[in-house]
């Protein structure tokens, strides 16, 4: 279905037509009828002037999708849902976050507030026993008020090296890393809308992902295949920047347009090699001795994008979610399972030639393969 | 003691013990802890200095550590083209052709940019091999002294400058102008060989142009001798691997003579050794100095350059059945084996010869009539296109650009002025010419004379074509945008001869039309070749007629009883086409293991007349003495010596291709001297060998050897050498020193790899690298070397830096001289052994590393990483081989701190450095290597990143991986496929084949330390009937391996 939603939208016209109602329109109530368009567009359209008429109103023609006859009733069913759910009034929008009382800094405060009453204490301690001595007759020198007290300046040393100690090697550590990293973009794109709202395919932008170590932010081409028709920002959701602001779709939408050098009002006249490439904000960054590649996790690993991105498909503006430190890779690398054919029916078949494993596996002596056992924990794995 | 020897330098022969002293440490360096000791101890107020110290390092690291990161930009395309996939590499058929030498290549270009040069192994002719200058040649593309648009020469009061011309329009006007003057008349392209057939048709279309090839080492000696013996004015096509018995009368043809890449790959096919049936050609060689070919060969003879053509008449008559009769009994007595051999294989035998004398080459024409080679090993259906300069032609245009009736000269990849013998007179001659242009992309010795420069792309930019003979057709085809406003010189002809068409859409229509579509040119072009190999066919009858007075000549040549000069190419430069090229400058001399310079090779004799002594310090300290050469009326020219055994008493080598211009650069800019000058033109070909009088000077130069870098401290066992004799007569040897290592450290279980240590052996679950070299292919071409370089990112670190030994080749070829203890001279043959990190399954370095740095993988791998090392440099003085390298100075320029390349702060440091930190130059740089930044070890990781992406290729599309998916840089650049790589957990992998099929010969390296090397090496064999007689092994630890000694054999052959 992520597929449909590449071109088309529900309720719109977009690179292809809008698929509301599309029961209503002719020979499309006989689901056949759109399989066999869909499964090949070319040979339907040669004999049929509607859908010759919409690749001229289209300026492209759909690609070839396979499909079942069932997979056409249930995107059908599907639209027919969301036509009706357009229908009724918007439900209630969510309910405010509770604010959570942070235990931490009342833990602290009262520890703090406990250790000032003791030292009082003490202090008033030794007062007592000084006038108690006093009022004995044995002498005592008089006490050396607390902040003369080499204990108790020896004790505040300590405590001050360990923790500028622990905070500066904790700086130190972390000197480079950027989790959490929320750079303002040149243009407010808001993966929410793309990728939740909409579904679009991660790969449909990020196609690098799949083949190559880049995962590559999409060229202003690919943007422009959806774009192209849809020029302004009603439907979804308020958007809002970090800070607060509320932020124009449609005014975000028009910044691409700059950037493609594409006029709403003359679409045909675009000229892809004349856009200028747009300079976004790289979020994700390693350092140069490290070597990362998408696609050895995406395809080989088959690890999904969230599990290192987050809950991308509910940010506006996207974050730095992990650490991508290396104690967080190698994390992951110990617990994650490899895609080991431990039988001839699933698996990487590139795992057969671990001999060792598939017999240690069958004697149950190991119970899974992880990253770890086929040397992902090595420093040449990531490092050359 | 015995009287056969392994050695590298004179000071491991004559004066042992300092030597070693000498040469004890891993590194040179006088480190000044003596100096700081004393300091701190007298310093007045050291505590004060320590917490001055102490607070300046915590203010730094706290301003360090509060610096904010910096904000990176992620571009991407505007509009992607679709089928390019940033991060992907793509691999595009071209072929590298410079100056006459022909390569079908593979190109891979990562995100647009080609980074690394392949061989095509579609084609036929080189199977997929190149040479060090193909490999070189992709950072010429990058050279930051390219031509970078059309410009003029302005001579204002006797100042020579160059200016701009803001458009190739603004060039054409004023070129067609003058053309248009002139008529149609006194046109001439002067070019190297042109081997591209399209071309070669537009400079026929051309009115009135008069095409002259020449070529900056001639062959005219050759081709006229060929035409004499009736075979027509060509080169034919010669068959190494047909032949058994080769005889090479000074062609060095697996380094530079015609095609060394096709000739290796075909010489070493007849040296391979089948185990169960052992046998191989067998290769004489008389020359006057030391060559690479000499070096390979099985036996061989030194002989004045001037006695070239009386060694080549006494191995006439000798076949003939007039005995030989050469003053040197030595040098008689191989002219009288060779011939007996060449008798016996009649039919399989080849003799070449180097020598561009046309009486040599004819009486050389009538050896291998008289053997049978034409039709057999002299393949006349398929004659060569390449090296086609006849040098009457180059003379005769000389005179007429004096005489005034040349108007405009046209230059194309030819560069006299620089590589001609008369280069002064053809600078002067030049300015005689109304119109000069020239299409060099840089702006070398000719280039700058002539009037116009329209630089040609690169051709890695260029579409076109190539033949190298007839059959072989490869092609040319971009791949990157051309990075500078540069043209096809094609494309100038035509468009100056009154056709627009561009030569791009020329040569698409000329192959569309040749092939018979579109889709067939497509799929020729995405092949890069078309070959067509024809049965050999020996042509036209050879004819005798100039015989006779080729030998009349020959005989009655003019003895030379003192001194005699020769000029040689050596692999790294050849001719010197790319001689501004810092991977070749850097590059060790297969010989002589010399960069940065050249030099004159001199023997033993002529420094022992010359007073050099042959010590330690001779050998160990880089200043050599300097000579003066003088040959005819031409300027003495002053050069350094270096010594090598098995010379000729009275030959003084020179290597040509050095002393170059400094606008090929500053890296380049003084570097060597031009010995060009030194050959002499006879009035029919230029003789490249001429009487000399030299004298020391006194004068004293440093030359960059390697050769005494890196010591084993006298453990020969790194070597293993026989004779085909001693191998037929003790196959086992090998494996009985491997039996007594197991009887030594293993008794109990037999398992030496496991018994013998106290460390726990690991398994390889699943890959398992390993790596074989076979010693008998190698011929010291030294393509792996750049290759190597080309792949990791190696850094060029400049002679300066050689000289302190911080060279930083990961990949080095040690050269063995074997001969008599006694008498060094007296030189039995060469080795050649690729030496690189053995990735050892015990090794020595991994155990010293205090952070873990250099660990152990699970496949095999000696990992090295860099963002871990400390710099101790333990690891390097642990390792045994030396095959690690420490980044001494910031070479890269990859340090986040500025200062690490401040010269003040850091001493002097090379111009080339800098160079090839400049943004063009690093744009060659593999993306996928880490640049490494001072301070840290690196060294041959087995390309780890090809075998990360074999590895995830095969996981991507659900298979095993399969043998030969994974391969070495080094491995793919061999010619010879001397490197075999592989996982040897498979069983049926070709590398696990090798070790199987090779038992009496695969070795490993010092294998008595226990270091379990994971690559093996196969013995040497020499092809001679010497028995080495072995002495029984010792292997006990700590115990010198005795050397075996040899006795001579006084039988013929059989």
């Amino acid at each position: 279905m992520t597929k449909c939603a590449s071109c088309h939208q529900v309720m719109k016209d977009a690179t292809g037509p809008a698929l509301m109602n599309l029961e209503e329109r002719g020979k499309w109530a006989d689901h056949n009828e759109i399989l066999k368009w869909a499964t090949n567009p070319a040979a339907y359209m040669a004999k049929d002037p509607y859908t010759q008429g919409l690749k001229a109103k289209y300026g492209s023609m759909m690609s070839s999708q396979e499909l079942t006859l069932k997979d056409v009733d249930a995107i059908v069913s599907y639209i027919n849902q969301v036509v009706a759910d357009s229908k009724k009034p918007a439900a209630a929008t969510e309910g405010e976050a509770q604010p959570t009382a942070n235990n931490a800094i009342i833990f602290g405060v009262i520890s703090l507030i406990l250790a000032v009453v003791a030292l009082i204490l003490m202090q008033v301690n030794s007062n007592l026993k000084k006038m108690s001595d006093d009022a004995e007759g044995i002498y005592r020198p008089d006490p050396v008020p607390f902040y003369k007290n080499k204990i108790y300046i020896a004790m505040v040393a300590l405590v001050f090296f360990a923790m500028a100690g622990y905070f500066f090697s904790k700086a130190a550590i972390g000197f480079g890393r950027q989790k959490d990293y929320q750079p303002v973009q040149p243009i407010f794109y808001s993966h929410k809308v793309h990728a939740g709202i909409n579904q679009v395919n991660c790969l449909y932008c990020h196609g690098g992902a799949w083949d190559s170590k880049h995962a590559s932010i999409p060229s202003v081409n690919v943007c422009m295949n959806c774009h192209k028709a849809i020029n302004e920002y009603k439907k979804g959701p308020k958007l809002y920047t970090e800070d607060g602001d509320l932020v124009d779709g449609t005014a975000e939408i028009a910044k691409l347009y700059a950037a493609a050098g594409f006029d709403p009002q003359k679409p045909n006249s675009w000229d892809a090699a004349k856009a200028k490439p747009i300079e976004w904000v790289k979020i994700h960054n390693l350092p140069d001795h490290v070597y990362f590649n998408h696609s050895q996790h995406i395809r080989a690993g088959k690890v999904q994008c969230q599990t290192c991105h987050g809950e991308i498909t509910a940010m506006d503006e996207v974050k730095q979610v992990s650490e991508l430190s290396m104690g967080w890779c190698v994390n992951c690398h110990r617990q994650t399972n490899v895609d080991f054919n431990y039988d001839s029916t699933g698996g990487n078949k590139f795992y057969s030639i671990y001999e060792k494993f598939h017999n240690d596996f069958k004697n149950g002596k190991m119970d899974s393969i992880k990253v770890k056992d086929i040397g992902g924990l090595e420093c040449q794995k990531c490092h050359y | 003691m015995s009287d056969k020897k392994y050695w590298q330098s004179f000071g491991e022969v004559n004066d042992q013990e300092k030597f070693q002293k000498l040469t004890q440490d891993e590194f040179r360096e006088e480190l000044p802890f003596e100096d700081l000791d004393e300091k701190l101890i007298d310093a007045k107020a050291p505590r004060r200095d320590f917490l001055k110290y102490l607070g300046f390092s915590t203010a730094a690291a706290t301003l360090a550590a509060s610096c904010k990161v910096p904000v990176r930009k992620a571009i991407p395309y505007a509009n992607k083209p679709e089928n390019l996939v940033p991060g992907v590499p793509k691999y595009y058929a071209t072929t590298y052709v410079s100056e006459g030498d022909v390569i079908p290549v593979v190109a891979k270009v990562r995100d647009g940019r080609p980074i690394k040069i392949e061989g095509n192994d579609q084609s036929l002719l080189t199977g997929g091999g190149t040479s060090a200058r193909a490999q070189a040649s992709v950072l010429d593309l990058y050279d930051t002294n390219r031509l970078r648009f059309p410009q003029q020469r302005v001579v204002d009061n006797g100042n020579v400058s160059y200016a701009e011309l803001p458009g190739f329009e603004q060039a054409d006007k004023a070129i067609g102008t003058a053309l248009a003057g002139f008529n149609g008349t006194g046109l001439v392209l002067l070019t190297s060989t042109v081997v591209s057939p399209s071309t070669l048709e537009i400079i026929s279309k051309f009115p009135g142009l008069k095409h002259v090839q020449y070529d900056a080492v001639s062959y005219s000696g050759l081709l006229l001798a060929n035409e004499a013996s009736g075979f027509g004015k060509s080169i034919p096509s010669y068959k190494f691997d047909a032949a058994k018995v080769i005889v090479s009368l000074g062609a060095d043809f697996l380094g530079t003579w015609l095609s060394p890449v096709e000739f290796a790959r075909d010489y070493v096919k007849g040296r391979k050794i089948d185990e169960k049936n052992p046998s191989m050609s067998k290769h004489y060689q008389f020359e006057s100095h030391l060559s690479n070919t000499g070096g390979s060969a099985d036996e061989r003879f030194t002989h004045r350059p001037s006695e070239t053509g009386a060694v080549a008449l006494a191995l006439l008559n000798e076949l003939n059945g007039t005995p030989a009769s050469l003053s040197d009994a030595k040098l008689n007595a191989g002219v009288k084996k060779a011939a007996a051999d060449l008798k016996a294989n009649a039919g399989a035998a080849l003799v070449v010869s180097g020598s561009n004398d046309v009486n040599v080459q004819v009486i050389v024409n009538a050896i291998n009539n008289a053997i049978g080679a034409y039709g057999k090993t002299i393949d006349w259906s398929a004659a060569v296109n390449y090296r086609q300069g006849i040098d009457k032609e180059f003379a005769q245009l000389i005179t007429d650009m004096e005489a005034g009736s040349v108007n405009a000269l046209f230059v194309h990849d030819a560069n006299p002025v620089y590589n001609h013998a008369e280069g002064a007179r053809f600078k002067a001659a030049l300015a005689k010419v109304k119109l000069t242009v020239s299409f060099s992309g840089k702006l070398d010795e000719t280039t700058a004379e002539c009037a116009y420069q329209i630089p040609d792309h690169h051709y890695l930019e260029s579409w076109g074509d190539a033949v190298a003979k007839s059959g072989y057709i490869s092609f040319l085809q971009p791949t990157i945008y051309p990075l500078f406003k540069t043209r096809p010189f094609q494309t100038s002809l035509l468009l100056w001869s009154g056709n627009s068409t561009s030569y791009e859409d020329y040569f698409r229509n000329y192959w569309t039309t040749k092939l018979g579509s579109v889709g067939a040119f497509e799929t020729s072009l995405q092949v890069g070749v078309i070959e067509t190999p024809v049965e050999p066919a020996a042509g036209a009858s050879y004819s005798a007629a100039a015989l006779d007075a080729a030998k009349t000549a020959v005989s009655s040549a003019k003895k030379v009883s003192g001194d005699e000069v020769v000029l040689y190419q050596n692999v790294a430069l050849g001719t010197g086409a790319q001689a501004g090229n810092p991977w070749l400058l850097e590059l060790p001399d297969s010989i002589t293991k010399a960069t940065w310079d050249n030099y004159a090779m001199i023997s033993m004799a002529k420094a022992k007349e010359l007073g050099v002594k042959l010590d330690s310090d001779y050998e160990y300290y880089p200043e050599k003495p300097v000579i003066s050469i003088k040959v005819g009326k031409a300027e003495p020219i002053e050069l350094p010596v270096i010594v090598i055994p098995g010379m000729n008493a009275n030959t003084i080598a020179v290597a040509v291709g050095y002393g170059r211009s400094e606008n090929l650069g500053k890296a380049v800019a003084g570097v060597g001297v031009n010995v060009y000058p030194l050959a002499g033109f006879n009035g029919t070909t230029v003789d490249y060998c001429n009487a000399a009088t030299v004298t020391n000077t006194g004068k004293k130069l440093k030359i960059a050897q390697t050769q005494i870098h890196n010591s084993y401290e006298g453990r020969v066992e790194v070597v293993r050498e026989t004779t085909l004799a001693t191998f037929k007569k003790e196959p086992n040897a090998i494996a009985e020193y491997r039996e007594e290592l197991v009887k030594d450290f293993a008794a109990t279980t037999g398992d030496y790899r496991k018994e013998a240590t106290m460390y726990p052996v690991h398994d390889q679950p699943g890959i398992k690298w390993g790596m074989s070299i076979d010693m008998n292919s190698c011929v010291a071409c030294n393509a792996c070397v750049v290759a190597c370089h080309a792949e990791n990112n190696v850094p060029v670190v400049g002679k300066r830096e050689v000289i302190r030994a911080h060279e930083m080749h990961w990949l080095r070829i040690d050269r063995y001289f074997v001969s008599d203890e006694k008498d060094p001279d007296n030189l039995k043959g060469v080795v050649f052994q690729p030496m690189l990190c053995q990735h050892c399954d015990n090794a020595p370095c991994e155990n010293v590393c205090p952070v873990a740095a250099t660990n152990h993988s699970s496949e095999g791998l000696n990992q090295m990483t860099y963002n871990r090392c400390i710099g101790t440099r333990y690891c390097a003085n642990n390792c045994p081989f030396k095959v690690r390298r420490f980044n001494w100075a910031d070479y890269t320029g990859a340090d986040s701190f500025p200062n690490n390349q401040d010269q003040e702060v850091i001493g002097k440091l090379d111009d080339v450095i800098f160079q090839m930190n400049d943004d063009l130059t690093r744009m060659v740089l593999n993306p996928d290597v880490t640049v490494r930044s001072r301070g840290v070890i690196e060294k041959c990781s087995f390309c780890v990143q090809r075998l990360q992406a074999a590895k995830l290729d095969a996981k991507k599309e659900n298979r095993e991986l399969k043998d030969g998916d994974a391969k070495t840089a080094c491995q793919t650049a061999c010619p010879t496929n001397a490197i075999v790589f592989g996982n040897a957990n498979d069983k049926s992998s070709s590398i696990t084949k090798v070790r199987n099929d090779n038992p009496q010969r695969a070795y490993y390296v010092l294998e008595q330390l226990h270091v379990l090397p994971n690559v093996t090496y196969l013995a040497k064999v020499r092809n001679t009937d010497e028995i080495i007689e072995s002495e029984g092994h010792e292997a006990e630890a700590g115990k010198e391996v005795e050397i075996p000694a040899v006795k001579k054999e006084t039988e013929g052959v059989k």
